[in-house]
């Protein structure tokens, strides 16, 4: 079983991404042995209101059962707490939110009520780092990237939350997770998708410092290869268990408590 | 066979204190993921002495130094770029011949003087007259002048490659930084420029954009600091290629364009 917690469907306003439907994501999971995918409709995070991407992409959920959908809540914009009552109905496996893309303040008041109403309806929040590589992007494409403080002020901010955070690099989830109490540390998932395997290794030096619990296979695909994410794990020295927790285990005690 | 040609080894007069262990941790993975050769460099001292990207003389030579015995040590498995600073053309000139007479097959320049530079000129003439490639760092569209590096785009190294039709150029990692769709076009009316898949980037669409910008004849393998990401764009080309078209970016292409004999089958 392997389920990817970081996937995408609908164009890229940036480039032209091929196999961005549906029916391609599906068969790019069947080419990677993908058995579900967390999805997001990507065109939604630059819209104005991110909510309009919602209710397609809880059809193309409906439609595909191997597809769950994740839908977007920006929480500045009123009406978003009656995403987070419709994600619960929709099977979403979480919610997310990308504040630096929406223009507002990654660990503002807005994102602190989000983080809070989350915790309370048993939702986990997805927040992603970035989408692309800082060094290509589009000259317009001028969103910062999430701050690992932000991380950190809303993990403490809602005690109840948990949080999934995509696109992470080593760095990142080291002070983020170092910077955590071991309680808040438990509540925090990380995607392997931005994380290096060898030589340099920092994949298999997490697994050993922050633990397997605490990871989750995700690729980023259409925008970034699948195949990237079955290759860092094909390199790594781990037990049959830990690669299960990262394939497929943790995500799915993480979608199963969700209330 | 698969020949990665884009690899780096670090030695002890880095900066990094644990040298040995990414060493044997990229040769471990190479036998994992099925490379036969890892065709590589040292940038000098990688900062310790002298900047990475603008090594001295002196560092240079104590990596290729550290190379050539990499080299020896790992007959079967290791070949080696020699590593030059153009902006010291004497010394330069002088450590190609020494190094390539030891038996390196590839000359690597990094980012010490921009590739249209006609300082380059005299390497490259004693590349064309040795036979052997020129694998040359690119930051993909260069907007600006970054730190620590004089970094160089596609257009900068068409220009070089213009002036040296009979040496084969290698526009290093096209996923490795930068816009490569800024890139690929330049490279379209640029033969003798090849494209090396390495970097950490694996954006969806890269790989097929890069087949329909030069062609797979034009395709090198590689790898340089992420592994992973080399295996996974294998695989991807693996579905998007027949079986004879993949062979020609595993080894073929590469067997090509390094001397005869670099590499046992070719």
């Amino acid at each position: 079983m392997r389920i990817d917690v970081n996937a995408f469907l609908g164009a890229y306003p940036f480039r032209r991404v091929p196999g961005t439907s549906p029916e391609a994501l599906l068969a790019a999971m069947e080419r990677t042995g993908v058995d579900e995918a967390w999805v997001t409709h990507l065109p939604g995070i630059f819209w104005r209101d991110p909510h309009e991407g919602n209710a397609w992409l809880f059809q193309a959920g409906a439609r595909h059962r191997r597809l769950r959908p994740v839908p977007a809540i920006q929480p500045e914009i009123a009406g978003w707490d009656e995403v987070l009552r419709a994600a619960g109905s929709a099977r979403a496996p979480a919610v997310r939110s990308d504040p630096t893309f929406y223009g507002i303040a990654p660990s503002g008041p807005a994102m602190r009520e989000l983080a809070a109403a989350c915790a309370a309806a048993g939702m986990p929040l997805m927040l992603a780092v970035r989408l692309e590589d800082g060094r290509q992007r589009h000259p317009n494409d001028a969103a910062g990237e999430l701050p690992a403080a932000a991380v950190r002020a809303l993990i403490r901010a809602a005690p109840a939350l948990r949080l999934v955070v995509t696109h992470a690099d080593r760095p990142f989830i080291e002070e983020v997770h170092f910077g955590a109490t071991p309680e808040e540390a438990r509540r925090l998932w990380w995607d392997i998708s931005w994380v290096w395997g060898p030589p340099e290794d920092h994949l298999q030096t997490l697994l050993e410092t922050v633990g397997a619990d605490r990871f989750v296979f995700g690729t980023g695909q259409p925008l970034r290869l699948p195949e990237n994410g079955v290759a860092k794990l094909d390199l790594l020295e781990l037990e049959g268990a830990a690669r299960a927790a990262i394939e497929s285990g943790n995500a799915s005690r993480l979608q199963a408590s969700a209330r | 066979m698969l020949i990665d040609v884009h690899a780096h080894f670090l030695h002890e007069r880095t900066p990094r204190a644990d040298w040995r262990e990414r060493n044997a941790s990229r040769l471990r993975a190479g036998e994992r993921v099925g490379i036969t050769f890892h065709v590589a460099s040292i940038l000098g001292s990688w900062g310790q002495t002298s900047p990475t990207y603008f090594p001295s003389p002196a560092d240079c030579r104590y990596g290729n130094d550290r190379m050539l015995d990499l080299q020896r040590e790992h007959p079967g498995r290791v070949r080696a770029y020699v590593t030059v600073n153009p902006n010291y053309t004497d010394e330069a000139l002088a450590e190609m011949r020494r190094c390539l007479d030891a038996g390196m097959i590839g000359l690597k320049l990094a980012a010490s003087r921009r590739a249209d530079d006609r300082l380059l000129d005299p390497v490259c003439r004693l590349a064309a007259e040795r036979g052997v490639p020129v694998l040359h760092h690119v930051w993909q569209h260069r907007r600006r002048d970054y730190p620590a590096q004089e970094a160089s785009d596609a257009r900068e190294l068409a220009a070089l490659a213009a002036r040296h039709a009979g040496v084969p150029f290698i526009l290093a990692h096209i996923g490795g930084g930068g816009d490569w769709l800024h890139s690929l076009p330049v490279l379209r009316d640029a033969p003798n420029v090849l494209v090396d898949l390495s970097g950490s980037g694996v954006d969806g669409g890269m790989l097929e954009a890069c087949l329909d910008a030069v062609g797979v004849e034009r395709l090198l393998w590689g790898c340089d600091l992420t592994i992973e990401t080399g295996w996974a764009k294998l695989r991807y080309l693996e579905h998007l290629l027949p079986a004879e078209e993949i062979e020609l970016v595993r080894w073929r292409n590469a067997a090509r364009i390094f001397p005869r004999g670099a590499f046992p089958s070719d």
